[in-house]
């Protein structure tokens, strides 16, 4: 057979490039690929950008110089000790010498002394007698850029006051209560009432979540209603969270009043919008997550491992408990954290069931009344001036940390338990 | 034909010819004739294999034999198999029960994510032991030697069995079935993903293993069937998909002397 015969019998119809097009053809494939490659990279950047311009505005308001003003000297009135170290029946000395007496009967019958606390005591001398004012507040970038023009303006316009540079996120923020004044405000009460709200989200999420997602993935038969429930488990996790809000508005701060407020268990001065009721409705907005989340990781679970088991003559409830829900641990765990930082970070549900934006007191049993730090991030942002708007961003950063670091155990557990088949 | 319920009847006092016997059984995916009208009867203490190319229903059949392919959804079996006497099929019959007493060895070596000692200790806990540390210990000695694994694992009983070479998995998998003391032993394919030398060491031991127990097994590799069966069975698919057995006896017949056309071509190689 020669070879010119043997070309034309295998040469297939249609154009192959041959010789030089064969270079042209890999230098083309090759220019698409980067071009897509750089598509890719672009993406990437917008998305980094728009990262760094986040932390820049939250970093931007947090720290700065604020101007400082007080109307009396705090010196004068303890003769140089600083306040903190007076004891409280000092402290109401000096609130009684210089507030009027009509103002100290109210704080009185507000809650009287003998039962405030120290702290309580303290922040009213601060208030209303030291009257440590902020009268205006920088950020961080043109207090690093234009200090010139920033001393200048304060000497002038508030000849009084000092000029301190201010981080708005520091120990007093985290611990202090809410406070209509910025600079005393904090997110103390508000970091308290996310945790009840999380604790008892996932007391009843976690239990819930897990047992059904087993039935549905082990025990469940592949009929027509399981099917169903598995489209509304689906569709669940993508209800906008605040039809929860309005659902638990209903169910749980109305029609179950008396059980949420805590009058079937004694309790009298509350009603309906607590902490228990925020509790159970994350509950419900975090389920479907957590139901879905179980499935898949029991899912995973190599079907040879519960061959193995069954080949033993173990039950189906022996091969779940010894096998399947070991091996499924660390995704469930996983889920677990990231479904709490989405409770974490909900907030229309709250307002719908209604949370109280101003609470100055701590949390302390679930039938009482409520906020969490996203409430507060809400309420802050809502409110005119600069220096609620640094403090919005102190609570933001609060509230970026403890969901990096929530992610951040995820990632460890599941690095930790992962197992080798 | 005894009748009698078989979990009343112990291995020891049943001196039937027969471990199991598979009575025209039809097996079904959903409306999928997978597996069509197969007897045979698989002698006590022998070592029987199942051959065919892929896809003619050997393992389905052996699967069926425990009551494994109840796990897949619309699966279904018409026929009996009878297991000292009684059919396995039948509604009173617990498969749990049934897996007990036929135990299994997989494809792909499945050791849990445990510890040697705890991947040995898992059927017997599950199945009801009692018993003190030392008879656990002993327990775990005897199912490991008994399948020629304990020289190698004994100074490494509580790390992981995933740990493990694929020849060590595939045989402390055996020695896992053995501890819960079954009369029979499947085995799907056990060396197909074994190097030439953990085979043979699988196949040694099947030998071994002959003496106590009755073992069926799946394989894709004529040469094993010849070197370690005393019965064979060909298996293959019919124009509707569904598998058959063509032609069922002793190995020594099944490949020196054929009966049928087909085992024939497949044995020399011909096909399949």
């Amino acid at each position: 057979m020669s070879a010119q015969s043997m070309d034309q019998r295998d040469r297939p119809t249609g154009y192959l490039p041959e010789g030089a097009d064969i270079n042209r053809n890999i230098a083309a494939r090759r220019l698409r690929g980067a071009i897509w490659q750089a598509i890719f990279v672009s993406s990437l950047i917008i998305g980094l950008l728009a990262l760094a311009t986040l932390i820049y505005t939250i970093v931007d308001d947090t720290f700065g110089y604020i101007a400082v003003q007080t109307k009396v000297d705090p010196e004068e009135l303890t003769g140089g000790r600083p306040l903190e170290e007076l004891s409280k029946e000092e402290l109401i000395e000096i609130l009684r010498a210089n507030v009027s007496a009509g103002l100290f009967r109210r704080f009185d019958r507000d809650e009287p002394f003998s039962e405030r606390s120290k702290e309580s005591v303290l922040q009213l001398v601060e208030e209303r007698v030291v009257g440590r004012e902020v009268v205006a507040a920088y950020k961080l970038t043109e207090s690093l850029l234009e200090r010139e023009r920033i001393e200048a303006t304060v000497r002038e316009r508030f000849p009084r006051a000092k000029l301190e540079f201010h981080s708005w996120i520091n120990r007093e923020f985290l611990t202090r209560p809410m406070s209509s004044v910025p600079i005393l405000a904090g997110v103390g009460n508000a970091i308290l009432g996310s945790l009840w709200v999380i604790a008892i989200t996932m007391l009843l999420a976690i239990p819930i979540g897990i047992l059904g997602g087993v039935y549905l993935e082990e025990y469940a038969s592949d009929t027509w209603y399981y099917r169903l429930i598995e489209t509304n488990i689906n569709n669940l996790a993508g209800v906008p969270s605040i039809i929860y809000g309005i659902l638990g508005l209903a169910v749980f701060v109305r029609a179950l009043e008396s059980f949420t407020s805590g009058a079937m268990f004694g309790v009298t001065d509350s009603n309906g919008r607590t902490i228990l009721s925020a509790g159970l409705t994350m509950a419900l907005l975090v389920l479907p997550l957590m139901i879905i989340n179980a499935r898949e990781a029991i899912r995973a679970v190599p079907q040879s491992l519960r061959q193995a088991s069954y080949g033993l003559g173990a039950t189906k409830w022996q091969t779940v408990w010894h096998h399947v829900l070991p091996n499924a641990l660390p995704g469930i765990l996983t889920g677990t954290i990231l479904s709490a930082s989405r409770a974490m970070g909900e907030t229309a549900p709250l307002i719908v069931i209604g949370a109280s934006t101003f609470v100055v007191f701590f949390p302390d049993s679930v039938f009482d009344k409520f906020t969490v730090i996203p409430i507060q991030i809400y309420n802050w942002t809502s409110q005119p001036g600069a220096q609620f708007r640094s403090i919005a961003a102190a609570a933001i950063i609060v509230l970026l940390v403890t969901l990096l670091a929530l992610n951040a155990t995820a990632i460890l557990l599941r690095n930790r338990l992962r197992r080798n088949y | 034909m005894a009748t009698a319920e078989f979990s009343s009847v112990n291995t020891l006092q049943s001196n039937g010819k027969y471990a199991v016997e598979l009575k025209n059984i039809h097996i079904y995916y959903g409306a999928f004739r997978a597996v069509n009208n197969v007897s045979l009867q698989i002698e006590r203490q022998r070592i029987t294999a199942f051959i065919g190319p892929s896809g003619c229903g050997k393992s389905t059949v052996l699967r069926a034999i425990n009551r494994m392919n109840d796990l897949i959804p619309g699966s279904r079996l018409e026929g009996q198999i009878l297991f000292h006497g009684k059919n396995i099929y039948d509604p009173d019959v617990d498969p749990v029960e049934v897996r007990r007493r036929i135990g299994m060895v997989f494809q792909k070596p499945n050791p849990f994510p445990k510890s040697i000692y705890e991947n040995i200790m898992f059927g017997p806990r599950i199945n009801g032991w009692r018993g003190t540390k030392q008879q656990a210990d002993e327990l775990v000695e005897r199912a490991l030697r008994g399948a020629a694994i304990w020289d190698e694992v004994k100074d490494k009983l509580h790390q992981p069995g995933t740990a493990l070479s694929g020849g060590q998995q595939q045989r402390l998998c055996i020695a896992r079935a053995l501890a819960v003391q079954p009369e029979v032993i499947l085995m799907d394919e056990p060396c197909s993903s074994l190097d030439p030398i953990s085979t043979l060491k699988i196949e040694e031991l099947m030998f071994e293993l002959r003496q106590n127990y009755t073992i069926v097994i799946v394989t894709h590799n004529m040469q094993q069937a010849a070197r370690v069966s005393d019965y064979t069975a060909f298996f293959l698919m019919n124009e509707s998909r569904a598998g058959e057995l063509i032609e069922y006896g002793p190995t020594t017949q099944i490949f020196q002397n054929p009966q049928d056309e087909r085992t024939e071509n497949y044995i020399s190689g011909r096909f399949g």
